[in-house]
């Protein structure tokens, strides 16, 4: 194999490994949005605040880095029930204008929120996991085990909406929301456990990203807009799109930095959304209705 | 068993039905028949709480449907298979049924009440793993009262069973309804099939623009010209 090869090969493992992050963001927002009908616009930045969690737990507080991670989940998971109990529920009956301007309203307090208790000064764990280098690739051990949390989060959600009567009210309520009653679902408890659990994802997804990114008031905007991107392509509510979506936006941005800039991966990525934003309106994994 | 009183209800300043008193007694099976927008759905969704009424009462066995949450309904043993059916089209068949028997009280007999409903529509056990939007109206159909089935109702809510179906399949549909009131099972039926759903209940009543018109036994309403004008003079 060539040089160019290990390079490419390196790049498609490391956009693999990025699209199981991208997955888990984006299954978040769609389990929400699905059950919920409202887009939680301030998703990323509950990650951020769950970043922040990690820095002080785990560097400030030095508390042991699996404490820190399930106290993290827990607490961005408490977050989602705020959010919803505060700001969503009350609007449920109203504009879905309304609730996005809401959640953008949230989005932007949580930001000034965190520039004045935090700073803006870029924090890290101050954690340097070591790179593998295997059969002549470098892949780093964050994104390994990055991927490979998100990959089990996922497969519990998975067991969870397949396995269990929660998880099948979740999967119903997305599909008839007003027949719940007649089911015996009461809809504001479905709610309220989708909430917690797209909080959770979050929580996770932030342990996850402050192993890779420094964390300041702004790094939202860094996964904010491609998570929504990602969901939007596989269809808005539609968890299997979305999963696929993430991989093959991971490995447009892998495969467009690696022959041009890492920057030029994302204009590549968004351009690839709009193209077929024109192609495909409702998204890659569209259902008949 | 379901006693309404005086029950008004509507959307918003539209007003469906106005001061309906009616009442289902254990084990009878009692049809509502009417002209479209006659308000036969509306009931249905009032009794299931689906929609709260403005005015009146509705008991269940004595217990008040007003003061009970519309999500536990159900577990008084009112199970309403709603107009058009309102299956979950993407899910499996079996997952269709897993919902309907959703309340804490059903969920130790799923695969009990699961033979049951499988016994009475051996169809539902062949599809059991196909998503229920793809099959036939008619399956759907024996899906939608499956679901119902699964709470183990005592009152089984039908609204509008037979509409979209082929005759053959309305045919199969009313054999199958004789033998869920062979079950034991009281079913009240809102339908504008007049002459099937009359050889299967013991009463109904005549709903039109809101009223009950007319009430008596099957037979009496079969020979009425009250039903002939309640259709003719729409």
């Amino acid at each position: 194999m060539g040089v160019f090869d290990i390079y490419l090969l390196e790049t498609l493992i490391n956009g693999v490994l990025l699209g199981g992050v991208l997955a888990l963001l984006s299954l978040g927002l769609n389990l929400v949005f699905g059950v919920i009908d409202v887009v939680w616009i301030c998703y990323a930045e509950l990650i951020m605040l769950g970043m922040y969690g990690m820095y002080f737990l785990y560097t400030v507080y030095h508390a042991p880095i699996v404490v820190a991670a399930v106290a993290c989940i827990v607490l961005v998971g408490i977050l989602g029930l705020a959010l919803h109990t505060l700001v969503i529920a009350p609007l449920l009956g109203a504009a879905p204008i309304n609730q996005l301007l809401a959640t953008g309203g949230v989005l932007f307090f949580l930001q000034s929120a965190a520039t004045v208790l935090f700073g803006i000064e870029f924090k890290n764990l101050g954690l340097r996991l070591p790179v593998l280098k295997v059969a002549g690739m470098f892949v780093s051990y964050s994104r390994l085990l990055a991927f490979g949390a998100a990959l089990i989060a996922m497969v519990l959600v998975y067991l969870l909406l397949t396995r269990t009567y929660t998880g099948a009210a979740i999967r119903a309520i997305a599909q008839d929301r007003q027949i719940m009653p007649l089911m015996g679902v009461d809809t504001r408890r479905i709610y309220l456990i989708t909430s917690g659990l797209g909080g959770a994802l979050a929580g996770l997804a932030a342990c996850l990203l402050v192993l890779q990114y420094d964390v300041h008031p702004f790094v939202g905007l860094t996964f904010g807009p491609i998570t929504f991107l990602i969901c939007v392509l596989g269809s808005l509510g539609n968890f299997g799109g979305g999963f696929v979506a993430a991989f093959v936006f991971a490995e447009i941005i892998s495969v467009g930095g690696l022959y041009l800039d890492l920057e030029w991966g994302y204009v590549f990525a968004f351009a690839f959304f709009i193209v077929m934003m024109f192609v495909r309106p409702e998204g890659l994994m569209a259902r008949r209705s | 068993m379901l006693e309404l009183t005086a029950v008004r209800a509507g959307y918003g300043t539209f007003q469906a039905l106005f001061d309906v008193s009616l009442d289902v007694r254990a084990g009878e099976a009692v049809g509502v028949i009417g002209p479209n927008g006659a308000g036969k759905t509306t009931l249905m969704r009032v009794i299931s709480g689906l929609i709260r009424p403005t005015a009146g009462a509705l008991t269940m066995e004595g217990v008040d449907l007003l003061a009970t949450p519309p999500h536990r309904i159900v577990e008084l043993g009112i199970a309403h298979v709603p107009e058009s059916r309102r299956l979950f089209p993407r899910m499996t068949v079996e997952d269709n049924l897993r919902m309907g028997g959703f309340m804490l009280a059903a969920r130790p007999k799923f695969r009990q009440r699961l033979d049951v409903v499988y016994e009475l529509f051996p169809r539902l056990r062949e599809r059991r793993r196909q998503l229920a939007g793809s099959m036939s109206g008619g399956e759907q159909q024996m899906c939608a009262i499956g679901r119902a089935l699964m709470s183990e109702p005592k009152l089984l809510l039908l609204d509008e069973p037979s509409a979209g179906l082929a005759p053959i399949v309305v045919d199969q549909l009313f054999e199958l309804l004789r033998r869920i009131r062979a079950g034991g099972v009281t079913v009240l039926i809102v339908e504008q099939n007049v002459q099937q759903v009359l050889r299967v209940v013991e009463r109904a009543y005549v709903l039109k623009a809101g009223s009950i018109r007319a009430a008596g036994s099957a037979a009496e309403l079969s020979d009425s010209a009250t039903i002939r004008e309640a259709y003719l003079g729409v």
